[in-house]
């Protein structure tokens, strides 16, 4: 469905800070795919992510979508088929304006914009119904600025604003890593139980390598900007920790290096 | 401070009140420093008077004033948002152009309205005298314009400009060309501002191109004042707030203005050095308000 092909980008280039962040990636992913990816410091993860998202456009290296290429596409016109949920929990709402307001905000992602009222009446019940999901009591709190909610409260709305329009894709960069270890595993549940109900296709960068082995049915491995490792079905589900381990050691003769990878 | 000072002060704070509100959507809701005020107020000013000259009605002549403004806030933003200049810069380059732009369209630095219809006529036809009119009709219009940007940031477009000047990679990602978005808010706020300029200068009877000068600076006057002042707990308030603003501006300059200490007083050349003073007090009034609180 979505497919990089050859997907090359230097940063920084004609400087002494240049950096090949992705040497010639390919990937193919299919409908209903939940790919989790992970790997060490600097190998290209996020970069992906938002390579995806047309962030940046690639140096070489075509992206084409439902058989569409989409390489040359802005931003704002991929995030038709795009939903994505940040890092920075800060980063996926707008902190001045209410929940609702954020909501019917998300609510018109890949549409067009006009002077009708931004919030409808006919849409609270919707919205309400999507934040009791959540269980944190945020459905009553309709009015009230997102900037008054904590990081986990945030993080969860943004997961409920990237799929209230159902994306083609969902993009999640390290979404659980800004936050403390029960809200992570909080936000992590909601984010199984949106991807499972909606069958989305799905693209999770995360760095506790326990995720990446429950979650999803495929693993993707990164290193210097280049996937090593592409493990799927049968295979992933008896990967362990330590064999990830092993293996990234038998392909590059290193030890994993990461400040912020979780082993357990 | 006299009544006719207090009138001058209140029609002068409606009027400019229109100004305000266009500095307010780019400070404010857009985050967008925009110096481009300085001269799209005498570009209203000049295009409504050179179509009032040419005979043209003069509430006609505000329709080509207000797209003149909305073209030059929109050359800003495109200079901002297509070619990438410092916003600052870009609004800096299109004031510079339109002082040049504006003896063009005058012919002359300055353009005389004298014995021409104005907006007031009608209302003095009514019979209402002159000194009621201007800031009757003054405050209708600014209060109207005020009235319909809250309804503006309440629709589907409105809010996705909010959230430009809040979180554009939010925005973005949810769909939203901010570049699109700067260009539109940019070009509203010099069309406002374009309006006053217009209406200023059929009040006074003359567009001259140094009317601009410090436009800037009185409209983050205000806007700041009128956050301290009514405080900014939603849209809709921060927007009124920024119309008596505006006001509470004009009538301090207008008591600063009456003050005599013994032989000394302030002459209309003080008025820079009285509105810094203003723009300091209005800043720390927050802080002082809450350490008398505590």
């Amino acid at each position: 469905m979505l497919t990089l092909e050859g997907i090359t980008k230097r940063f920084h280039k004609g400087s002494i800070n240049e950096v090949l962040a992705l040497d010639g990636v390919d990937l193919n992913i299919r409908q209903g795919d939940f790919i989790t990816v992970i790997g060490s410091n600097g190998a290209g993860k996020s970069t992906t992510l938002n390579c995806v998202a047309g962030c940046f456009f690639p140096d070489k290296g075509t992206i084409s979508l439902h058989g569409e290429n989409i390489t040359a596409w802005p931003e704002h016109k991929r995030a038709r088929f795009i939903g994505r949920v940040f890092q920075d929990p800060l980063m996926g709402s707008a902190a001045s304006l209410s929940i609702e307001e954020n909501m019917a905000l998300a609510d018109r992602r890949g549409k067009s914009r006009g002077l009708s009222r931004g919030v409808k009446a006919r849409d609270r019940d919707r919205f309400r119904e999507l934040l009791s999901q959540i269980g944190l009591g945020l459905e009553d709190r309709l009015k009230d600025k997102v900037g008054l909610l904590s990081g986990g409260q945030r993080q969860s709305l943004t997961m409920i604003m990237a799929t209230m329009v159902r994306p083609d894709i969902l993009l999640l960069d390290e979404h659980t890593a800004a936050l403390d270890p029960k809200t992570a595993g909080h936000v992590l549940e909601l984010t199984d139980k949106i991807v499972e109900s909606q069958k989305l296709t799905t693209l999770m960068v995360t760095h506790n390598m326990n995720h990446a082995l429950t979650l999803g049915n495929r693993l993707i491995m990164m290193h210097q900007g280049r996937v090593i490792l592409n493990i799927e079905g049968e295979e992933k589900s008896r990967f362990s920790v330590e064999d990830l381990l092993e293996r990234f050691f038998s392909l590059k003769g290193e030890a994993f290096s990461s400040d912020k990878m979780l082993l357990v | 401070m006299s009544f006719y000072a207090f009138i001058g002060a209140l029609e002068q704070g409606f009027v400019f009140g229109l100004m305000v509100l266009g500095v307010y959507l780019t400070f404010r809701i857009l985050d967008f420093p925009d110096l481009t005020v300085d001269g799209s107020l005498p570009l209203g000013a000049a295009v409504s008077s050179v179509c009032i000259g040419a005979g043209m009605d003069p509430y006609l002549s505000l329709i080509p004033a207000t797209l003149a403004g909305f073209c030059a806030g929109a050359v800003t933003g495109l200079l901002n948002t297509r070619l990438k200049i410092l916003h600052l810069l870009s609004s800096i380059l299109t004031m510079i152009a339109l002082y040049s732009i504006n003896i063009r369209i005058m012919g002359r630095p300055n353009f005389t309205l004298l014995g021409k219809a104005t907006v007031l006529d009608p209302l003095a036809a009514l019979g209402m005298p002159s000194w009621m009119a201007a800031p009757a009709l003054f405050a209708a219009i600014t209060i109207l314009a005020a009235v319909t940007l809250i309804w503006f940031t309440r629709t589907e477009l409105g809010q996705a400009m909010l959230a430009t000047g809040d979180n554009p990679r939010m925005i973005t990602a949810l769909g939203v060309n901010t570049g699109n978005m700067i260009v539109l808010g940019v070009g509203l706020s010099n069309a406002m501002v374009a309006l006053c300029g217009a209406l200023v200068a059929q009040n006074q009877g003359s567009a001259d191109v140094n009317m601009g000068v410090g436009t800037i600076v009185a409209g983050l006057a205000s806007v700041i004042i009128g956050e301290t002042l009514f405080g900014q707990r939603s849209i809709s308030r921060m927007i009124m707030a920024a119309v008596f603003g505006s006001v509470a501006y004009r009538l301090a300059i207008a008591f600063a203005l009456s003050l005599k200490v013994g032989s000394f007083s302030f002459s209309p050349s003080d008025l820079n050095l009285i509105t810094a003073l203003i723009v300091v007090a209005a800043l720390i009034a927050p802080r002082l308000k809450s350490k008398v609180a505590a």
